[in-house]
């Protein structure tokens, strides 16, 4: 199995009546000469530290290097816990812990990135949060990341997973499919609904644009991870209604590709478009790096 | 690619290319260096030299250099460690022609009064491509184990070597060969399948004309 296309994943489920997560499992094992114990263990710690990202996400008073960013995750925290949210627990849940780990992460702690850093809150937020509401085993959750990889490889392949190469649709958008397609298989959706996941979670970030403030992974970077674990619950609740993508799962990733190609350097990581250029976005990099490096807003 | 290339891998943040990549090299250049660390020039440039700083690129270099792993947490304090280790290190922000935006060079020296020049570039998702090694231009990912030999160079060199892995059922994935001179220094760049024991390791290094043997570990 090359991890060619989305359709491939679901038609050896279908042709073997099992999981998509099932077959990668199997594969993976016979790839990296582990059992396939050793494997599913290797990914527990993963899970594991994903988790840990999370708790310390949400410590009062962090603020990264930079002192940029800081503090959301704790205060979006507190608005759930005092039950001031407008979409009720579960979703500000999701969203507290997007903004957690990723916080985590420009504050120099440790995480996963999944599929980068720059988008690491996205797939633990979703699974973590679906875990405690549906009281889901444990071992349902890793073995989901088996099929969020196989999305993440898919999409490597065909696309990109680098905000340099395809913008923050390659990154906060491949997460977001990999995290819809790990919800639906982790609730009992069938491998047709997982594909429609992935490509309406693509779909509807379709376009946007890598253009971090500074060039740094904070803004808007932090906030992306909370729209992209909000865009996965769309997706897999979408999907999981029995709602198809007109567009098939492979199509909407090769599209992603083309649009990725044809967007301007200056909105793929270079700090020279987008929110990095405007008049705040340059003066807040000249408050971290100085006149010389931020000449004109640009990160030379 | 596997599933722990897409789900993965655990690091300290806040960048994969100007954080856990810049650990990485650290790291490999300590390996090379192959005694503990005294004294150390590390120069950033393109990319790196602008904004390393925001990045923590400086704290996971020295970080990698004092041979921490990408998902380290003692990353964040390591300038601190460093220090109290009575590690001398300097940062220097400078331009080097033709090189990837994401290069690091470092200047190392180890208590045992053995010196290298290590550069290498940080090319994304954490990936890293050591570029040189003293003079010696070079081109290693660092993803399968590598065996650095620096020899004389004369006859023979090469079946010695791959001879001795050869009997122990090493299997060669990758061979290159440099040098800067006829008859002066090269070096065989070997990249193998599994590891490599240290005794092999050993025994290559003690063959006449050859000056040293490093076996550095797959990144993970």
């Amino acid at each position: 199995m090359k991890y060619d296309s989305v359709a491939e994943l679901c038609a050896l489920a279908k042709e073997k009546g099992c999981l998509i997560s099932d077959i990668v499992i199997t594969e993976q094992a016979k790839a990296q000469e582990v059992t396939e114990e050793a494997l599913v263990e290797r990914m527990e710690k993963s899970f594991a530290v994903m988790e840990e990202s999370v708790a310390s996400g949400f410590e009062e008073g962090l603020v990264s290097a930079s002192g940029l960013t800081g503090g959301a995750a704790y205060k979006m925290k507190q608005a759930v816990d005092e039950g001031k949210t407008i979409c009720g627990k579960f979703f500000g849940e999701a969203l507290a812990k997007a903004l957690a780990v990723s916080e985590t992460n420009a504050c120099m702690g440790k995480i996963v990135a999944a599929p980068t850093a720059g988008s690491c809150g996205i797939l633990p937020a979703a699974l973590l949060t679906l875990m405690e509401e549906k009281q889901l085993p444990r071992q349902t959750m890793v073995r989901a990341l088996f099929t969020a990889s196989a999305v993440g490889m898919v999409i490597a392949k065909n696309a990109s997973i680098a905000g340099a190469e395809g913008g923050c649709q390659a990154e906060c958008g491949s997460a977001s499919a990999m995290a819809a397609a790990a919800l639906v298989e982790a609730c009992g959706g069938t491998v047709d609904m997982v594909s429609h996941a992935c490509a309406i979670a693509i779909k509807n970030i379709l376009g946007l644009v890598c253009d971090p403030v500074a060039g740094l992974v904070e803004i808007p970077c932090t906030k992306r991870n909370a729209a992209g674990v909000a865009n996965a619950f769309v997706a897999a609740e979408l999907a999981l209604a029995g709602i198809e993508s007109a567009i098939p799962a492979d199509e909407v990733i090769w599209a992603m590709k083309k649009v990725g190609d044809s967007m301007s350097a200056a909105l793929k990581e270079t700090a020279e478009g987008g929110l990095a250029a405007t008049p705040t976005g340059k003066r807040l990099c000249r408050r971290v790096f100085g006149e010389r490096t931020c000449n004109g807003g640009k990160e030379l | 690619m596997d599933v722990f290339d897409i789900v993965g891998p655990i690091m300290v943040g806040p960048s994969s290319s100007h954080t856990a990549g810049a650990a990485r090299i650290g790291k490999f250049a300590l390996t090379i260096l192959g005694q503990p660390l005294q004294a150390a020039k590390i120069y950033f440039s393109g990319s790196f030299a602008k904004t390393y700083r925001g990045h923590g690129t400086d704290k996971a270099i020295i970080g990698g250099l004092l041979g921490m792993d990408t998902d380290d947490i003692r990353i964040r304090n390591s300038l601190k460690l460093a220090k109290e280790k009575g590690l001398q290190f300097q940062f220097f922000e400078t331009e080097i022609d033709n090189a990837h935006p994401n290069t690091v060079q470092l200047e190392l020296a180890g208590t045992e009064g053995k010196t290298v020049v290590v550069q290498g570039a940080s090319v994304g998702g954490g990936n890293i491509l050591i570029t040189k090694i003293d003079d010696t231009e070079v081109s290693i990912t660092g993803k399968a184990t590598t065996l650095i030999v620096p020899h004389k160079d004369v006859p023979g060199m090469i079946s010695d070597v791959t001879n001795i892995l050869a009997r122990r059922g090493v299997n060669i994935g990758r061979f290159e060969l440099k040098r800067s001179q006829k008859g002066g220094t090269a070096v065989m760049i070997i990249e193998v399948d599994g590891t490599v024991d240290a005794e092999v390791n050993e025994m290559i290094a003690h063959f006449p004309n050859v000056i040293d043997s490093t076996v550095i570990a797959a990144i993970g």
